[in-house]
């Protein structure tokens, strides 16, 4: 006698209670607060920040902590709450050149109008464990240099004054930048859905995609024209008033890669731009998506596209983490309908095999 | 008019995503088996999970609606239980596992046994809508494809299972052509219910959330299962029938009941075997009806 | 002084035509009902009961339908004979809009039957993406009383007679030289005071002088 399992709506109200013991772990240890993660886990709420598309360090926060500090898990939290707000204005772009910088270093000169910032940056310690840790210490407070007045000229604009890198090519007027959240991706897809595709596209997959240029499987020679980090204020221009309100600051990190170009039919050797740009302080993934972004560029200077990352339909289809992550783990749910077809199918090719050897053994 | 228990709008969906998918929907019916780009949004299920189906519940579904989900067949598989809470959480409406009293019915890999009808909706959730993925990857080259009728590739590839295997070994997710015009995904439902969807009398709508379509089959169209005149197409058949009600008609399941080998064949589609059996069938396994929890 | 708001029946000119009661519940009950017109094609179906009015020369049906399907995204063309203030102010009020400055760019249109010789300027789509063809919803005095027409295709078990007022003339043999280039065409909601016909592009519709 056979009686199918049942209680699929027990068995999902038991998971989800043990779900939320596991996240809280041992009650006997202090519950982590929301303000905790933004403050001290600050390059995890970027990331969810960047890749959920939402600047809000105390949401992201809050995802970190409900997602067990799984960042994909995190982003597609904020993703889903970001798809239900009302879009009540658009900013105007914002200014990275007046941007107030905490970081902001050029590896192509060595001085530059305005200064090399090395700030807040992980690039010259040493990795090792720092056991102090394990006790809980306030760390000295750092000297910090009155932030002078000086202006910021961007490196790229520098070069651009002398002609010696491709000039910027602004939209045409009227121009409305594409919003991938808001209209289907279409092939060929401009640059700026392109851009907004690898801002909020997973920091590994561009990685290893700027990786594989570097390493050959494409051919972009970089240099690291700028990077900076810091705030800048966010502009709306609201109707009955006509003129742009500052609304916000946002935290951000610019990349301007620089790639040598040895010229076409129809165009000089220069220098040729690469863009990234991040929500919050990620320089990995700025720099990757500026590589990635000049990459993609191929058809641009008649560069013959042989390279993944220099493929479009490639690239801008396998950057979400939110749709690869839930296409991927579906195989979790049941395919036993699909399953037994294949069951069929594959006795009756092995019984069509065996009776044609049997056949054959016979003659 | 807001969701019974939530802060969202009814049926989750703000109105203006509503809109956008609803007009999707009906450009989707205009152009039988064409599969229609739409900006489909991040929901709070992971895609895979149904999201595309259910976009395109949302978009449909109203107060007077009884809902009823299946997933492999069955009412009560986990993901079915999640998306039908889902709708009872954020819509507030009747829901049913009994196939003639629903008025809209959300799928995932099966097409119910019973004969649908005009006051029915069919929503399939769909993983991969392009049929022709399997045999060219870029999305620039299948819309061309399809646009000129242009599907060789598929007959082609059909054709290579046969030279090699000596049959089209393709048994689910098998490719339909609609109305004489567009190939078409008939989703991953096993090729025994293909033949289901050729001029069903319910509407037919297919949601795919991670690739952003949304296609259709209207009512009574033609729908039929690519094959060659010298290999007919055919659909999955067993020896025996179903162990609870008897049925040799309906798709079955098998269940693995020891680590002997033993096996038994049950309905997939959970609200079939169970009509039959209240209606007095009953197969070698089955309890006296009434005295299982079923 | 500020005049005490009247209680006539006639509106003032500047308060629109009034939008749905509910309008969550209403778009969604106008939606199923336009997805049923289009899916069976050439059975009307009753949508007169969703509006108590729609602004002139619109019918409350017609009005019903506009506040169901355009938005922000939707460029609408306004054939002459509709185009008038009332109508312009409703769709700017509920719906938000754009008035498409020519019918090409539209991605629905109003017109009257009397205009529909004017089918040819709509936008079609293209064979890549035929989904980006125009809706034309087209008044008529009566989606019943007309010349009869037998319809066969997708959506129709065997033929479906229907006869909307007004649709004669040319516009059969019209409307199937625009439908010849399937997938392209364009589909069409017959709409008047009380109920919507659908005819979707693909279904071979045969007038009486056609």
């Amino acid at each position: 006698m056979y009686v199918a399992v049942k209680g699929g709506e027990a068995a999902i109200d038991n998971a989800h209670a043990l779900l939320a013991e596991a996240r809280r772990g041992d009650p006997a240890v202090p519950d982590l607060t929301v303000a905790q993660i933004r403050e001290q886990m600050t390059l995890a709420v970027d990331r969810v920040m960047a890749e959920g598309s939402l600047y809000d360090p105390d949401l992201a926060a809050l995802a970190l902590k409900q997602a067990r500090g799984d960042a994909v898990e995190a982003i597609f939290l904020v993703r889903a709450f970001r798809t239900t707000l009302p879009r009540l204005a658009h900013s105007l772009p914002v200014e990275t050149g007046e941007m107030r910088a905490k970081r902001r270093i050029s590896a192509t000169f060595k001085d530059i109008p305005g200064g090399q910032i090395l700030g807040p940056t992980f690039d010259y310690t040493h990795r090792l464990l720092d056991f102090a840790l394990l006790d809980g210490e306030t760390p000295p407070a750092a000297a910090s240099a009155a932030a002078g007045p000086e202006a910021m000229p961007r490196v790229v604009d520098i070069l651009g004054r002398e002609g010696l890198i491709e000039a910027d090519r602004p939209a045409p007027e009227g121009a409305e930048a594409g919003d991938l959240t808001r209209a289907p991706l279409e092939f060929p897809a401009g640059r700026d859905v392109r851009l907004q595709n690898l801002a909020r596209g997973d920091e590994g997959f561009v990685l290893g995609l700027a990786y594989s240029s570097q390493r050959g499987f494409g051919s972009t020679h970089p240099f690291a024209g700028e990077i900076r980090v810091g705030t800048v204020e966010v502009e709306i221009v609201p109707e009955e008033l006509g003129f742009p309100i500052v609304v916000g600051r946002v935290e951000l990190t610019e990349c301007q890669m620089i790639s040598q170009f040895k010229g076409s039919k129809t165009q000089p050797p220069q220098f040729t731009r690469g863009y990234g740009l991040t929500f919050g302080h990620n320089e990995r993934k700025a720099m990757a998506m500026a590589i990635v972004d000049r990459s993609l560029r191929a058809d641009e200077f008649d560069e013959e596209r042989r390279y993944p990352a220099q493929d479009e339909e490639f690239v801008l289809g396998h950057t979400d983490n939110v749709e690869a992550s839930g296409f991927l783990q579906h195989l979790k749910l049941p395919h036993y309908v699909d399953f037994q077809g294949e069951l069929v199918n594959i006795r009756a090719l092995r019984r069509a095999t065996q009776s044609a050897r049997k056949q054959e053994t016979a003659e | 008019m807001n969701a019974p228990d939530t802060g969202y709008n009814f049926a989750y969906l703000d109105e203006q995503t509503k809109r956008m998918i609803r007009r999707a929907i009906l450009k989707a019916v205009a152009v039988p088996g064409y599969q229609v780009p739409f900006a489909g949004r991040e929901m709070p299920l992971p895609y895979g999970w149904g999201t595309g189906g259910i976009q395109v519940t949302a978009a449909v579904i109203g107060a007077d609606d009884t809902l009823k989900v299946i997933d492999q067949g069955a009412d009560d598989t986990t993901n079915a239980v999640s998306i039908r809470r889902f709708f009872q959480r954020t819509a507030g409406v009747a829901t049913t596992t009994e196939t003639e009293k629903a008025t809209l019915i959300q799928t995932r890999h099966r097409i119910p046994e019973a004969r649908l009808g005009e006051h029915q909706i069919l929503v399939y959730q769909v993983p991969i809508p392009e049929p022709l993925r399997w045999m060219e990857a870029r999305e620039s080259e299948t819309r061309k494809m399809h646009a000129l009728a242009e599907y060789g590739v598929m007959h082609v590839r059909l054709y290579e299972d046969i030279a090699h295997m000596g049959r089209i070994v393709k048994s689910y997710d098998y490719p339909v052509r609609v109305n004489g015009r567009y190939i078409m995904a008939p989703s991953p439902i096993p090729k025994f219910d293909n033949p289901k969807m050729d001029r069903m009398p319910a509407l037919q709508l297919f949601g795919a959330g991670r690739e952003k379509r949304i296609y259709a089959v209207p009512p009574y169209t033609r729908v039929e299962s690519l094959d060659f005149e010298d290999h007919p197409f055919e659909i999955q058949t067993w020896s025996e029938g179903c162990a609870l009600c008897g049925a040799t008609d309906s798709y079955l399941d098998e269940v693995v009941t020891d680590d002997r080998g033993g096996r038994m064949m049950v309905c997939s589609d959970t609200d079939h075997c169970d009509k039959r059996r209240a209606a007095g069938h009953s197969g070698p396994m089955a309890a006296p009806y009434g005295e299982t929890p079923r | 002084m500020i005049p005490f708001p009247s209680r006539d029946q006639t509106p003032a000119p500047n308060i629109p035509a009034p939008g749905f009661a509910d309008p969550v519940r209403d778009a969604q009950r106008c939606f199923r009902r336009l997805l049923a017109a289009l899916s069976y094609p050439g059975r009307p179906q009753e949508i007169g009961d969703l509006l108590p009015r729609g602004p002139e020369p619109l019918y409350s049906s017609t009005a019903a339908l506009c506040l169901t399907l355009f938005d922000v995204d939707t460029p609408v063309w306004l054939e002459p004979g509709l185009d008038t203030p009332e109508v312009r102010q409703f769709l700017s009020f509920h719906c938000g809009c754009p008035i498409a400055a020519h019918p090409g760019e539209a991605a629905f249109a109003l017109l009257p039957v009397a205009a529909a010789e004017r089918l040819a300027a709509f936008h079609v789509g293209t064979p890549e993406y035929p989904d980006r063809a125009a809706t034309l919803l087209i008044q008529t005095p009566s989606v019943t009383g007309g010349a009869p027409v037998a319809a066969t295709g997708p959506g129709i078990p065997e033929r479906q007679d229907f006869a909307v007022a007004g649709a004669n003339g040319g516009f059969w043999s019209r409307r199937a030289a625009v439908d010849a280039a399937f997938p392209c065409g364009l589909d069409i909601v017959f709409v008047d005071p009380r109920q919507i016909v659908g005819l979707p592009r693909g279904v071979h519709a045969i007038g009486e002088d056609a």
